[in-house]
């Protein structure tokens, strides 16, 4: 694919118009019909039970209602601290130790096996457990997010590391490049983009992992709510919730794959001349 | 050509190099012997280029000589001291140009300017110098994936010059390039080599290159990797493609090389255990009648 090109023709303003309301257009149009056509169902009550099923502006009505009462805004808060105090402290294990399973190959080797028989354990099931050891307040929410999230990272920073172009190490070391050197220049750099594909998977999942856990045992934060909701019939609310959800994963997804692209420029192999 | 002509800058004394390798049938580890009694002294400012089959160990001896490699036997000397692993008094380049993905043109010819801990002002304006040298002014922030194979290879080269190594090793540098950039890469390194007065061991898969290029050619038998003979090559310099294809001198070396590669050994050499098997030296040394 070519590079952005900056176009300098008279008509540069109307093309960019049009390449952006492009763009703009095919990143809504099939939500957006989605929506539509939810509304319409909804208010035709074309399904059996309609309590179950409000119209899309009920519940965007919901979510404003929910907003200016604040409580929307507490429990994004509390939701948001969790996950991301998870997701953080689970990069923190993870990038170094996936730098130090990988550089080290026997320590790797010897490793392996138990990170395999961990990771293959469901993130979930072990909550009753974290919850055993912790209690039931921030500790054991926060530490399920950050066993859930280590694994994409940890797996990802270690075949980073393991995949770097040997050609690459032959050349550095030819200029006399020492081990220390060698990993800062050429084994970190080769395996960012590997440990950035695990954290942006690692992002999502934190999220993933925070909801459930919320549903399972907490009395704040927007899975809670959720799950509040819909025990008591207020299904509106309960839907904006899930609206909000489905925004955040989305919402942190498309901000991390951007960064992605940016800091990445020099990874595609297209722009051969 | 250099003004300290006759000076011995590399001695390599009976080199020798064995892999051991798994046989397929057996499941045991047999010797293999890749480089066999390879003595070579090397005078400053000459250009040297080796040829031979694929798999005689024409890697292998580049590895040795950039201290990548510890050799099994013999030794090498640069300046009369002993190589004992890389340094930066010689600079290797690599057939598959070996950039550095994630650094653009300017960092990569950098690379060795910082590890030399050279201060960034001083940097940029050697590699500068450089890129000039090779012409790709203008490409500076261009990633290698943005450019074509030609360009990636002068920037190897640029890498490869800029921290000023007095030896330069080339492996076959320019077998990925189409004909035609090739011949401008060679006449380009011709124009460099005048400029720079560099011992250089280039190796190579063509004859008419290594004439066109070097001051003696080191023809290798295959399996194991001997010396078969060191042809001296008078043509005059400065030399450039299109003067020195057409001289009657030129084709008689080419012609000369050319029968030293396919005189059959003494005793055949056993095939290697390389991934190529048995190989077909006709197949593989032509002096291609295009050129
Ligand atoms: N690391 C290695 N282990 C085992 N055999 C090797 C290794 N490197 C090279 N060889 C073998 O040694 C021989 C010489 O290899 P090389 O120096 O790469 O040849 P050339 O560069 O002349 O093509 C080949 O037969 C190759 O298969
Ligand atoms: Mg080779």
């Amino acid at each position: 694919m070519a590079k952005k090109e900056i176009i300098k023709d008279p008509t540069a303003k109307k093309n960019i118009f049009l390449v952006v309301s492009r763009r703009v257009f095919f990143a809504s149009a099939s939500i957006l019909a989605f929506l539509i056509l939810w509304e319409v169902a909804a208010r035709l009550k074309l399904v059996s039970v309609p309590a179950f099923f409000p119209p899309i502006s009920k519940i965007f009505g919901a979510l404003a209602s929910e907003a200016e009462k604040g409580y929307l805004w507490k429990n994004l808060f509390i939701s948001l601290r969790r996950s991301l105090l998870g997701f953080f402290i689970g990069l923190l294990v993870a990038i170094p130790l996936g730098l130090l399973v990988g550089w080290f190959k026997t320590f790797g080797d010897l490793l392996n096996p138990l990170l395999q028989v961990f990771r293959n354990l469901p993130t979930l099931a072990l909550l009753p457990v974290f919850v055993m050891f912790f209690g039931i307040g921030e500790v054991s929410k926060v530490s399920v997010i950050v066993w859930g999230v280590l694994w994409y990272t940890l797996l990802n920073t270690i075949s980073g590391v393991r995949s770097v172009d040997p050609q690459l190490v032959k050349a550095a070391r030819s200029m006399g490049t020492g081990n220390l050197r060698l990993f800062g220049y050429v084994v970190l750099p080769a395996a960012l983009p590997f440990i950035f594909t695990g954290v942006r998977i690692s992002a999502t999942v934190s999220i993933l992992i925070l909801i459930a856990a919320e549903m399972m045992g907490a009395s704040t934060g927007i899975g809670y709510a959720m799950f509040f909701y819909q025990a008591n019939f207020l299904i509106p609310e309960m839907f904006a919730y899930i609206i909000v959800m489905a925004v955040l994963g989305t919402g942190l997804n498309f901000i991390l794959e951007h960064i992605e692209k940016i800091s990445f420029r020099w990874r595609d192999d297209a722009g051969t001349t | 050509m250099s003004v300290n002509e006759g000076k011995e800058k590399i001695a390599l004394r009976n080199l020798r190099q064995i892999y051991y390798i798994r046989n397929q049938q057996t499941k045991r580890l047999e010797e293999f012997v890749a480089l066999e009694d390879f003595s070579l002294s090397i005078e400053e400012g000459t250009f040297i280029a080796i040829v031979g089959p694929s798999g005689c160990g024409k890697s292998t001896l580049l590895d040795i000589v950039a201290g990548l490699t510890r050799s099994k036997g013999g030794s090498i000397e640069i300046d009369g001291e002993k190589v004992t692993g890389p340094s930066l008094n010689r600079g290797l380049i690599m057939q598959g140009y070996a950039l550095f993905p994630w650094r653009n043109v300017r960092k990569n010819v950098e690379y060795g300017l910082e590890v030399k801990r050279v201060p960034k002002a001083e940097r940029k304006a050697i590699s500068q110098k450089y890129i000039d040298l090779v012409d790709l002014s203008g490409f500076e922030e261009r990633y290698p994936n943005e450019l074509s194979g030609g360009m990636r290879q002068r920037v190897a080269i640029a890498r490869a010059l800029a921290y000023d190594p007095q030896v330069l090793l080339m492996d076959e540098p320019f077998a990925a390039v189409d004909a035609q950039t090739r011949e401008t890469m060679q006449d380009e390194l011709l124009r460099i080599y005048a400029k720079t007065e560099k011992t250089i061991i280039f190796v190579t898969h063509s004859i008419e290159e290594a004439v066109l290029l070097a001051d003696r050619v080191v023809v290798m038998t295959p399996r194991p990797g001997r010396i078969r003979e060191v042809v001296d090559i008078t043509l005059p310099r400065p030399r450039f493609n299109a003067d020195v294809r057409v001289s009657a001198d030129y084709g008689v070396l080419v012609q000369r090389i050319w029968e030293l590669l396919h005189e059959p050994d003494v005793a055949p050499a056993p095939a290697g255990p390389g991934e190529d098997g048995v190989i077909d030296i006709a197949d593989e040394i032509l002096p291609s009648a295009v050129l």
